[in-house]
Order: C-alpha cells, then sequence, then structure tokens
C-alpha cells in the first residue's frame, strides 16, 4: 500500500513538474554534445539514404563544365538547418568543375549565397565570377519569377547582383530559358521553394525532349511533402540536417577517395558535427514521450483503482 | 459593379493564364503578365511597409499599451530602411567603382548587412530554435498513446527520431544488415522504409486531394462562384 | 498607459509556479547561476585564449572578437591564428586587425540570442525588445531589398532609363522607355489604396487581376504536377524485380503498400460515400497509412527544430564565448 502511494507522488510530481526542467534538459541535451565534439572533433559515420545518393549521384554524373542553378530558397531562420546543405551542394559541384548559378526567391537569401560563395570558393581562385560562376540575386514574385525563367532568364533577371547584363556574362552563354541548365538545385525552407519549382518549372520538361533534372534540400517540417516527387520528378533529396549530414559524407569520401592524404576542412563537416546533438535531442524527446505516457497511464489506474 | 468589374479582371486573368499554357503564341503574353505580377510582388512588400508604419504610428500617438515597443520597432524600421535605401557602407562594386550606388545593398562590410546579420539572423534563428523546447514539452504533456492510431503515431515518430541518428544503428546493431530477409528491421533502415512507402502513400494521397481543391477553386475563380478574396466588405465606393 | 508593458513577473503567469514562495526561490536560483556564469566569463577574460601556435602564438583577453584582413575596397573576415601570425611578423602591421563592428555585432547577436532565450524564463521586456526589433528589422530589409531587386530595374529602370543609369543603377542597359511598366506602377499604387479606409475599395482591382493570375497559373501547374503525375505513379509496375529474391519481395511488397496507402487514404478523403462496410474498412486502413505519416512528419519536425537550437548553441559557444573552435574560425 505504502509502494502505491509512492508510486502515485511520484507520478503526481512528475505530472506538475515547472516545464522550465523540460526546457534544462533539452538545451543540456543540445549543448552538451556540441562541447564534446568542439573539443573531440569526433563525428559519426553516415550510411546514406537513397534519396541523399539519388542527389549526389545527380551532380556527380554531370560532365565537368556543366551548368548548374542553385536556387538558395530560405532566410536565416532556417540557415541552422540548411546552410551546411547549400555549402556541401556547391563545394560538390566546385570539386566536380561545375559552372554554378546562383539565384534566390527570399528577400533574405542574398547574403546566404554571399556567404556560401565565399566559404567554399574563397580558396578556389581558379574559379572566376562570371566564368565559373555568378550571382543573379533576389527577384520578388515568386512563382512569377520561375514562370519568366521558363521562358528566357533574362526575363526576370536583366543583370546579375554586379550589375552585369546577363548577355556579357560567359558561363550564360547559350542559356535561355531554365530547361538549358544541366540540373536545378533547390535548397528551400518553404514557400517559394523546392515545391513549386517541381510544379512550375520541373514538371512542364517532363514530357518534353530535355527534362530538367532536379535535386531539393529541405527543411526536417517540409521534406515529408517532397517525399512523393521522388524519383520520378526529382533525382533525390537531402532531407534535413541528417540529409546534409549524409550527402557531406559522400563529398569527403569522395574527396578521400581521390586523394587519401586529403584533409577535409572542419568548416566541411558542419552536419556531421550537428548529428551528436541531434542524437541527444532525439533520444531526450523518446524518452519525455515515454516517462509522459508512464505518468499519465500511472495517474489513471490509480484513480481506477481508487 | 465595382465587385462585378473585379470579378470579372480574375476570372479573364485566370482563363487567359491558363490558356497561356495550350496557346503557345500567347505564351508571350504569360510571360508579360508576370512581369506586371514581379513588379506587384515588389510593390506588396512596400506595401507591408507601410502597413507596419501606420499601426505602429497609430499605436505611438494613441499611447497604447506597449507603445514603447511600437517606437522600437518604427526606429528599427526607419533605420533599416533608410541604411538599405541609400546603401549606407556599402563597398563600392568592381565593375562600377566610381558609382556611389553601385554595390550591392546588403554585401558584406555595408550597414545593412550588418543589421542582417547580427540583428535579424540571430533574432529570427532563435525564435524558430525556441521551438525545441516547447515541442519537449509538448511531448511530456500531450502525447498519449490512448488508442491504436495514437500508438501508430508515436511508434513511427520513436522509429524516426531514432533511425534518423546513429542511436538507431547503436540499438539495432546485432541485426544483421547483410541478410536482406531481416536487415530491413534494423532502425534506420525502418526508417527510410516507412517514408519510402507510407509517407510516400499518405502524403500522395494529400497532394492529389489538395491539387483536386485547387483545381476546383480555379474553376470558380474563373467563372466568377468564388468571391472570397474580395473580402465581405470591399463593396464600398460605388460599388 | 504603460510604454512597456511586459510582465508582471507574478506567481501563476505563463511558465511561472503558481507557490509565490516557489516563484521567489526559482528568481533568486536563476540570478545566482547568471552571476556565476558572469563571474566565470570575467575569470576567463582575465586569463586570456590562445590563438595561434608556437612561436606566431598570442593571448587575446577577451571573446567574440572577429578579425578582418583588407582584401580590394572592403574586409574579409579571417580567424584570429592570421592576426596573430600576421602580429608575429610585424607587430606595428596594420593588414590584419580587429573589427571593431564585427566585434561589436556578435556581442549583440549574443545578447539578443539570449534575451529571447530568456522567454523560457517567462515572458519578459527584454524578450519584447528582441522581438520589436526583429519585426522592424525585417520588414525594413525586405522592403528596401524589395526596392533594389525589383523596382529600380523593372518599372523605374524602365521607366526612366536615363535617370535609373546617372543616380541608382549604373550597369543598366535599357535606353528606350517602356511605357508598359505604368501598368505593374498603376497596380501597384492602387494597391497601396488598400492603407486608406475610404479608398481601399479601390485596392480590390490589382488584388483581383493578383487573385486571377495565381489561380490561372496554379490551376495547371497543380493539375500537371500534383495530380497527373502523381497519378500516373500508380501505373507503375507491382512486380518489381530485384538482384535477389528478398529485394524482388521487398521491392514488390513497397509497391503493393504504396498502391493501397494511396488508395486507401483518397477512400479516407472521399466522404460522398458514407464510411461502411468495405469503403469504412478501407478508410481505416487509410487513417493508420496518416498516423504513419504524421509520425514520420512529427519526427522530421523535431529533427529540424533541434537543428536551428543546435545552430544557435553553436554560436555562442564558438563566435562568442571561444570555447569551442570546431570549424578553425580562431
Amino acid at each position: 500500500m505504502a509502494t502505491h502511494a509512492g508510486h502515485a507522488s511520484i507520478f503526481a510530481r512528475l505530472d506538475r513538474i515547472d516545464r522550465r526542467w523540460i526546457f534544462l534538459a533539452m538545451f543540456v541535451a543540445v549543448a552538451a554534445p556540441i562541447l564534446w565534439v568542439g573539443v573531440t572533433g569526433k563525428t559519426f559515420p553516415e550510411a546514406p539514404t537513397p534519396a541523399v545518393q539519388g542527389a549526389f549521384d545527380a551532380v556527380e554524373s554531370l560532365p565537368s563544365g556543366a551548368r548548374v542553378l542553385v536556387s538558395m530558397d530560405f532566410d536565416p531562420a532556417s540557415a541552422g538547418e540548411l546552410q551546411p546543405m547549400a555549402t556541401a551542394i556547391v563545394r560538390h559541384c566546385a570539386l566536380r568543375g561545375h559552372r554554378i548559378c546562383t539565384m534566390t526567391l527570399w528577400p533574405a537569401g542574398g547574403p546566404i549565397i554571399d556567404g556560401t560563395m565565399q566559404d567554399v570558393l574563397g580558396d578556389r581562385p581558379d574559379y572566376r565570377y562570371g566564368e565559373h560562376w555568378v550571382n543573379l540575386g533576389y527577384r520578388a514574385g515568386f512563382e512569377g519569377v520561375m514562370k519568366q525563367m521558363n521562358s528566357r532568364v533574362s526575363l526576370a533577371y536583366a543583370t546579375d547582383v554586379r550589375q552585369t547584363p546577363l548577355e556579357r556574362i560567359p558561363m550564360l552563354e547559350g542559356i535561355t530559358g531554365i530547361a538549358d541548365f544541366d540540373l536545378l538545385v533547390s535548397i528551400s525552407a518553404g514557400y517559394a521553394g523546392a515545391k513549386e519549382w517541381v510544379q512550375y518549372s520541373v514538371s512542364p520538361t517532363l514530357t518534353g525532349s530535355k527534362p530538367l533534372r532536379f535535386v531539393a534540400g529541405s527543411t526536417g517540417v517540409q521534406t515529408p511533402q517532397l517525399i512523393p516527387y521522388y524519383p520520378n520528378q526529382m533525382a533525390g533529396i537531402l532531407g534535413a540536417i541528417k540529409g546534409a549530414a549524409e550527402y557531406e559524407y559522400l563529398v569527403n569520401e569522395a574527396v578521400r577517395k581521390a586523394d587519401p592524404s586529403a584533409i577535409v576542412p572542419a568548416k566541411f563537416q558542419e552536419a556531421q558535427r550537428r548529428m551528436a546533438p541531434q542524437l541527444f535531442g532525439h533520444v531526450l524527446m523518446v524518452a519525455l514521450i515515454v516517462l509522459g505516457n508512464v505518468v499519465f497511464f500511472g495517474l489513471r489506474n490509480r484513480e481506477a483503482r481508487a | 459593379m465595382s465587385r462585378s468589374i473585379a470579378v470579372l479582371v480574375a476570372g479573364v486573368a485566370a482563363v487567359v493564364m491558363v490558356l497561356s499554357k495550350f496557346i503557345v503564341p500567347m505564351e508571350s503574353a504569360e510571360t508579360t503578365v508576370a512581369e506586371w505580377f514581379n513588379a506587384a510582388a515588389a510593390i506588396a512588400f512596400v506595401l507591408g511597409g507601410a502597413s507596419l508604419l501606420k499601426m505602429n504610428l497609430l499605436t505611438i500617438s494613441a499611447r497604447g499599451p506597449g507603445w514603447g515597443y511600437a517606437a522600437v520597432t518604427l526606429v528599427a524600421f526607419l533605420a533599416t530602411l533608410g541604411v538599405g535605401l541609400f546603401k549606407v557602407g556599402v563597398p563600392p562594386s568592381a565593375a562600377f567603382p566610381d558609382h556611389r550606388m553601385g554595390g550591392t545593398p546588403d554585401a558584406e562590410g555595408g550597414a545593412l548587412w550588418w543589421i542582417y546579420e547580427y540583428l535579424m539572423s540571430p533574432i529570427t534563428g532563435t525564435l524558430f530554435a525556441m521551438l525545441a523546447f516547447y515541442v519537449a514539452s509538448a511531448a511530456f504533456r500531450a502525447f498519449r498513446a490512448k488508442n491504436a492510431a495514437a500508438i501508430f503515431l508515436l511508434v513511427t515518430a520513436f522509429v524516426v527520431l531514432l533511425g534518423r541518428t546513429y542511436a538507431g544503428v547503436f540499438v539495432t546493431s546485432w541485426i544483421p544488415d547483410d541478410v536482406p530477409w531481416v536487415s530491413w528491421l534494423r532502425l534506420e533502415n525502418l526508417s527510410a522504409v516507412i517514408m519510402s512507402v507510407f509517407t510516400t502513400a499518405g502524403t500522395r494521397a494529400m497532394i492529389i486531394g489538395i491539387a483536386i481543391g485547387v483545381a476546383a477553386t480555379g474553376i470558380k475563380i474563373m467563372i466568377g462562384l468564388d468571391r472570397s478574396y474580395l473580402g465581405a466588405g470591399a463593396g464600398g465606393g460605388n460599388g | 498607459m504603460s510604454q512597456f508593458p511586459g510582465t508582471s513577473g507574478t506567481p501563476g503567469a505563463p511558465g511561472m509556479p503558481a507557490d509565490p514562495a516557489v516563484a521567489r526561490r526559482a528568481n533568486r536560483l536563476m540570478i545566482a547561476v547568471l552571476a556565476v556564469i558572469a563571474a566565470l566569463l570575467v575569470v576567463r577574460a582575465w586569463v586570456g585564449t590562445e590563438v595561434g601556435s608556437g612561436a606566431d602564438a598570442q593571448v587575446v583577453h577577451g571573446y567574440g572578437m572577429v578579425f578582418v584582413e583588407q582584401q580590394g575596397a572592403g574586409h574579409v573576415q579571417v580567424p584570429a591564428a592570421e592576426w596573430a601570425q600576421a602580429v608575429a611578423a610585424d607587430p606595428a602591421q596594420q593588414r590584419v586587425m580587429v573589427s571593431w563592428p564585427r566585434t561589436v555585432g556578435v556581442w549583440a547577436a549574443a545578447l539578443l540570442t539570449l534575451a529571447v532565450l530568456s522567454f523560457l524564463w517567462r515572458d519578459n521586456p527584454v524578450y519584447k525588445l528582441a522581438e520589436s526589433v526583429v519585426v522592424g528589422v525585417s520588414a525594413g530589409y525586405v522592403m528596401s531589398t524589395a526596392v533594389w531587386s525589383s523596382l529600380v530595374n523593372q518599372v523605374f529602370g524602365k521607366l526612366a532609363p536615363g535617370l535609373t543609369k546617372a543616380y541608382l543603377s549604373p550597369g543598366l542597359t535599357t535606353t528606350e522607355s517602356d511605357w508598359w511598366a505604368l501598368v505593374p506602377l498603376g497596380l501597384g499604387m492602387l494597391l497601396l489604396c488598400r492603407l486608406s479606409a475610404r479608398l481601399s475599395w479601390v485596392g480590390m482591382f490589382p488584388l483581383a487581376f493578383v487573385v486571377g493570375v495565381f489561380s490561372g497559373w496554379r490551376f495547371v501547374q497543380y493539375v500537371e504536377s500534383d495530380l497527373l503525375a502523381q497519378v500516373a505513379t500508380m501505373f507503375d509496375p507491382l512486380y518489381v524485380a530485384g538482384p535477389t529474391a528478398a529485394a524482388t519481395v521487398g521491392g514488390t511488397l513497397c509497391a503493393v503498400l504504396v498502391l493501397v496507402g494511396v488508395l486507401t487514404v483518397l477512400a479516407y478523403f472521399f466522404f460522398s460515400l458514407e464510411h461502411k462496410g468495405p469503403v469504412g474498412g478501407a478508410a481505416r486502413i487509410g487513417v493508420w497509412y496518416l498516423m504513419i505519416t504524421f509520425g514520420a512528419s512529427f519526427g522530421f519536425t523535431v529533427m529540424g527544430r533541434i537543428a536551428l537550437l543546435a545552430a544557435r548553441c553553436e554560436f555562442l559557444f564558438d563566435d562568442w564565448l571561444w570555447l569551442i573552435d570546431p570549424a578553425g574560425k580562431h
């Protein structure tokens, strides 16, 4: 009897627990592994899922010099999830010698493009602006921009961000509509982003003579909504930080395979480092759900007996 | 009268956009309309800013509750807009080094970039990150395995949460990965199966349903049956 | 009326314990923890952080500092180790230096991050201040970006190319005025009428235009991409041949389960028939599929939020406090 009362007391106390203890537990579960990884530099091995492998293969299979349009459709609020993806994909393109054209449909996406290109191409003087990469920047209009780009990219963007008219940019020579790019990548946090690119620019080309290949990187919230488009309407998806970590792993493994003595800079392992706080955060979530149910059913049983 | 004209404008615009998909010579009409649409979208941002200005000025002048915060918002808005429009501190463009307005407004080193990097990014990033704490609290208090449907939901959540981290590999490492008849039971593989089978099926059905709904709404706008976008009180003037 | 109403801090307010004594104890605990953290930071600043290595090593008494190097017309952020190296080579050098605007920026970002996190303790004026700042800053940023990226070239540049090229956009190549640009400008002006109570009805016309265009586009693209293309996948072969018997069985089973799932969930959404008999059974299976779908969505949402929190923590520990240096920034 005393044991029952004791249990009831524990259940009741847990049921009334100040939620700030839960907040603290979450903070510790995320912060402690960051400090641990920051000190040790250790990361977990990743096993790529088919959707991430598909994205990697789409970039890898293009011949060197292929033109890739990367639309970074996110803002700083989602950068924690999507920045590692953007960095990994742009880096992969640069390693393969592809020519990269960047743009964004989000007003706050401009500095994200600048930061990504600086991170990846900052120490690549061979990658010359205008010849190997170009930044078109932001244009207002969401689907309207896509519609214009489907017909003529220059309708949406008369100039790049450096105010050079598109017809004077060597790497865009021969590009009329969006389908002239060899691959479209959208790193997207929501509207307008990957879903709209599939609907407005990719799907209309699928029945034509030159289907536009498409790869999406998306937030955890958006990923399940994009899954049905894979593999028919998109070649691959990077879902949430785990997708970024898998992609990073594939790129870094490719670098190591090409040159076993190569040292991968720490800035290109950001997503892999983040998998440690993810691990503990997820385990805490599972534990909280289990504990919440134990408390709930424990109290209910006691009430039923009473 | 004005409502009828507005309904006609919407219907004709919608029909023209649909026809331009199927009649190639009409494609130029679509791109022209897209250009207007994009410009209107940019002006909508200006409208949003003007609306914010109006609301906060009203709050301040009426000394309403929290007018101090409204003043902070107003100062932040005007300061950001000012440095953005006048390109304060923006390094000159390499192509036009002598032109004061040649640089990109949010180029690194400029005042707008500073505001973006050190004010906007940390606050918006942290506001979104806060949800991690509230989801944890909700997980403890609200997610109850009361029936079969809820159990399905929770078990799936467990598999995805664990399977998408190294925890999944660790917990089910005893299941051989090289025996295909059982290897799918490893949490990381099970999580992938859930995404490629169950989530694909469920979301695909939702996508199909939403597409039918959007198509139906489009037809209603084309024939003037749906006027909800005009609002209940938008018939003023000579309407 | 108070200009900064926030929070009473009274017991029972959201996030606060109901018992006043517990609330007071909690407040004291929080202040004590903050005091200890502040003291530790002061001690650490006094001790300093070593940057660079070997003979180039320098001690920096502070954290959150950003070092930059002059490159062209602007400055580029460089690791603190590079500054240490430059100072070791030439103590009077000015090539690599501390950027005080950026250092102040890192501190502002850190304090604002903490201000937002303080809401977890309870609602408070500091949180509200951060919230007010971000609303104003975001609106100002978006508005100025929209003006420079779209309106200047797409509208002003077409109406007055000479003036626009001379004063706003030196790269503009248009030389002739395109008066069609008056149409979007007019639409925009009419939209602005919505701010006026008397003239708001005029704003109905541009709104109708935008809604019409948008619904026409969505009609076509949703049917093509989401209806036809997704329904087409239901006609994919159900027998999926794989390299092994297990792969064939697995692939076929998955294909069948996907088809069954789509059909049963659609049955659940189909309300023209009463959910009884076979339709009811199918709808019940559809509900299970939906629950699994929502469970997976929940898992992904949690993953996303934790990733964002990890990013903020990393900023605090790395860029601000210099406790860790995983990316070699200092």
